[in-house]
């Protein structure tokens, strides 16, 4: 059985994005493992744990430095891993879905598929819909919880404030993991020294066949969004700072 | 001129409210043709709606599996099927969580741009907007091919009159019913309540609330309010809350006209989700905190005073305008 999991590399949530012009921004920051993908990862090595003896393949699509990232994904536990070399930063989605599909489908034969629901830097919500119709296989998103018996697959979705569906999928398919799913383990200082002797491929875009991307959608610009500043400050007693409040809201911001 | 197919969510023979806004997007550009796409059993029921609110048709969808809810794979063959059938130029729905998962599911099988989470869109260019790295920048990107796929975020778009023919044709669509995947169930859990991530009004609670029956207080003051109730991450990690009213980074990304954060810091990740707010209040009992820095208006207090206090005021102004919250 394998188990493939799509991580990301991406810049630390708490790090501080400075647009550089066009599609550039200062990456000299932190990066990380993109925060859904530890969720999808954790599942997978739990579903290996459980006996059933999967593989577990990190996969990513991105530039030479996103192999810190899969050695994060090896020092957790991953078998061995993938990485698809790009040259830039951003990828549109239909270009990744696609050299994530050829490098898996050139790796074996996936027995299951694990994302995150997102993305954090492009938001782009959308590649294991992708994955799903290029390797013909059911998809459900922003998973809660997981259980696969004799080849069925039973997932949590949360659509709305305590409201779920149950899905019921054939396997291989492929699952988009959300926050609450599970608990994603910290890889320990021996982890890591293990990580180091397992296998990260490295495939150049170019090998993969395919013509120079045209994107499907295109970014042009990064454009810094300012905090708003220091609000109006209320204080004093509690009665008359809601009244006062309720005043501002009704008045001056129109909200109510 | 472009034709649009608005994606039109209902409930209960009613057009959401933010499937109304939906039309007003398509409707910016006075060129566009807009055509309204439901499943069949609600267009009969929307369609007087729909028309005042800016359909030029209605296209009632019909498959051969008459229940089709439990499928989202038949009916997101069905709508990529009516792309092609009426010549759509773009698909349009709203990026809720139900939204969303169909839109991405329509995008994937017709193999087109799909951009979710819009906060601008120009039509005759091809050009929308949508934040990137979690609400720190704004993305400007261009869509080249179509048809495009596009989902704005609830609440940008105020829905507007703007009446039109809106014509009924009925499309008998012709997609095989995969069992591949099925929706057995739909679980409601304990805590009812409308969901934040389309709510006009939200107060939020965070590790300062202390507990899960103290939560009880934002509840209080969402129901005269008339708003939804949030959490940070700290309140959810810490089982005061329930993961799906998470607000944030890893939780849910809100644009309600009314962001009232109580309790709650002000960390980048919070702000990740809330940010698009159009005003926002925090209620802190730290003249330091940081949200006090980059929110509308703050009140500097203590919560378990300052939202009795403002639940009270609440009750008794009457009938404060109740937000259309249909999460
Ligand atoms: C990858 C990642 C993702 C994250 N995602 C999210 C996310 O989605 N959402 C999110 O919220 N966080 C997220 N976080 C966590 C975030 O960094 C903060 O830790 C969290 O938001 C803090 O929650 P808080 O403001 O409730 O708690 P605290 O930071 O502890 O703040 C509590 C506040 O309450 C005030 N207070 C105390 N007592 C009272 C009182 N009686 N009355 C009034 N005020 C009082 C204090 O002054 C303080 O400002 C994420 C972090 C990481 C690393
Ligand atoms: N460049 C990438 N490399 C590997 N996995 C990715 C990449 N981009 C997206 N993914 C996966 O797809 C999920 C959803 O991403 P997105 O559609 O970009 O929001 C992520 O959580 C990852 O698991």
């Amino acid at each position: 059985m394998k188990i493939y999991v799509c991580v990301k590399h991406v810049p630390d949530t708490a790090a501080n994005i400075r647009p550089l012009g066009g599609a550039a921004f200062d990456e000299t920051v932190k990066f990380i493992v993109n925060p859904y993908d530890e969720y999808a990862l954790e599942q997978a090595l739990r579903i290996r744990e459980s006996g059933s003896g999967a593989e577990v393949i990190a996969v990513t699509v991105g530039k030479e430095v996103a192999t810190s990232t899969l050695r994060t994904a090896l020092a957790m536990g991953a078998d061995r891993s993938i990485l698809v070399k790009t040259d830039a930063y951003f990828t549109d989605s239909v270009e990744t879905g696609r050299l994530l599909h050829s490098a898996v489908s050139r790796d074996g034969s996936p027995d299951l598929i694990l994302t995150g629901r997102q993305s954090v830097d492009t938001e782009g919500m959308q590649i294991p819909y992708r994955l799903g119709v290029l390797f013909d296989m059911p998809v459900a998103v922003n998973v809660v919880t997981f259980s696969m018996v004799e080849g069925r697959v039973t997932v949590e979705r949360e659509i709305e404030a305590d409201v779920r569906e149950v899905i019921e999928m054939t396997t291989p398919c492929v699952v988009g993991a959300a926050k609450g799913l599970n608990r994603p383990r910290c890889p320990t200082l021996p982890d890591m020294m293990k990580a180091k002797k397992k296998e990260i491929r490295v495939i150049p875009r170019a090998d993969l066949g395919f013509p120079p991307p045209i994107p499907t959608v295109e970014l042009l610009g990064l454009q810094a969004v300012p905090d708003r500043g220091r609000g109006t400050i209320l204080e004093g007693d509690p009665e008359k700072m809601v009244r006062e409040l309720l005043r501002l809201l009704r008045e001056e911001a129109r909200v109510l | 001129m472009a034709r649009i197919g608005v994606l039109i969510e209902a409930r209960g023979g009613e057009v959401k409210k933010t499937a109304l806004g939906a039309l007003a997007a398509a409707r910016q550009d006075r060129e566009n043709e807009v055509y309204a796409l439901l499943f069949g059993d609600h267009a009969e029921a929307c369609k007087g709606v729909l028309r005042q609110y800016g359909a030029d048709r209605i296209v009632a969808i019909r498959t051969p599996e008459a229940d089709i809810s439990p499928f989202p794979d038949v009916q997101a063959g069905a709508l990529a099927a009516a792309i092609d059938r009426f010549q759509l130029d773009a698909i349009l729905g709203v990026s809720g969580q139900t939204g969303r998962d169909l839109l991405a599911r329509i995008a994937s099988i017709a193999g087109a741009p799909l951009v979710l989470d819009c906060m601008d869109i120009d039509f005759p260019s091809g050009i929308v907007k949508k934040s990137h790295f979690s609400g720190k920048t704004t993305a400007t990107l261009r869509l080249n091919g179509r048809p495009w796929i596009l989902g704005i975020r609830p609440n940008i778009f105020p829905e507007r009159i703007d009446p039109r023919q809106g014509d009924t044709v009925v499309y008998e669509a012709t997609v095989p019913t995969s069992k591949r995947l099925v929706i057995r169930e739909v679980k409601q859990g304990s805590s009812g309540g409308p969901d934040v991530s389309e709510a006009e009004i939200i107060i939020s609670g965070g590790r300062a609330v202390g507990s899960a029956e103290n939560f009880r207080i934002l509840k209080e003051c969402a129901s005269v309010l008339g708003a939804a109730v949030g959490a940070s991450r700290a309140a959810v990690d810490a089982g005061f809350a329930s993961h799906a009213m998470q607000v944030g980074q890893t939780g849910k990304t809100v644009s309600p006209r009314l962001y009232i954060a109580c309790g709650i810091s002000g960390s980048v990740q919070h702000f990740a989700g809330m940010k698009t707010a159009k005003v926002i209040v925090a209620v802190n009992n730290d003249p330091d905190a940081p949200i006090f820095q980059k929110c509308d208006y703050g009140l500097l207090g203590d919560l378990f005073e300052v939202v009795p206090a403002l639940t009270r005021a609440l009750g008794r102004a009457q009938a404060p305008r109740i937000g259309h919250n249909e999460g």
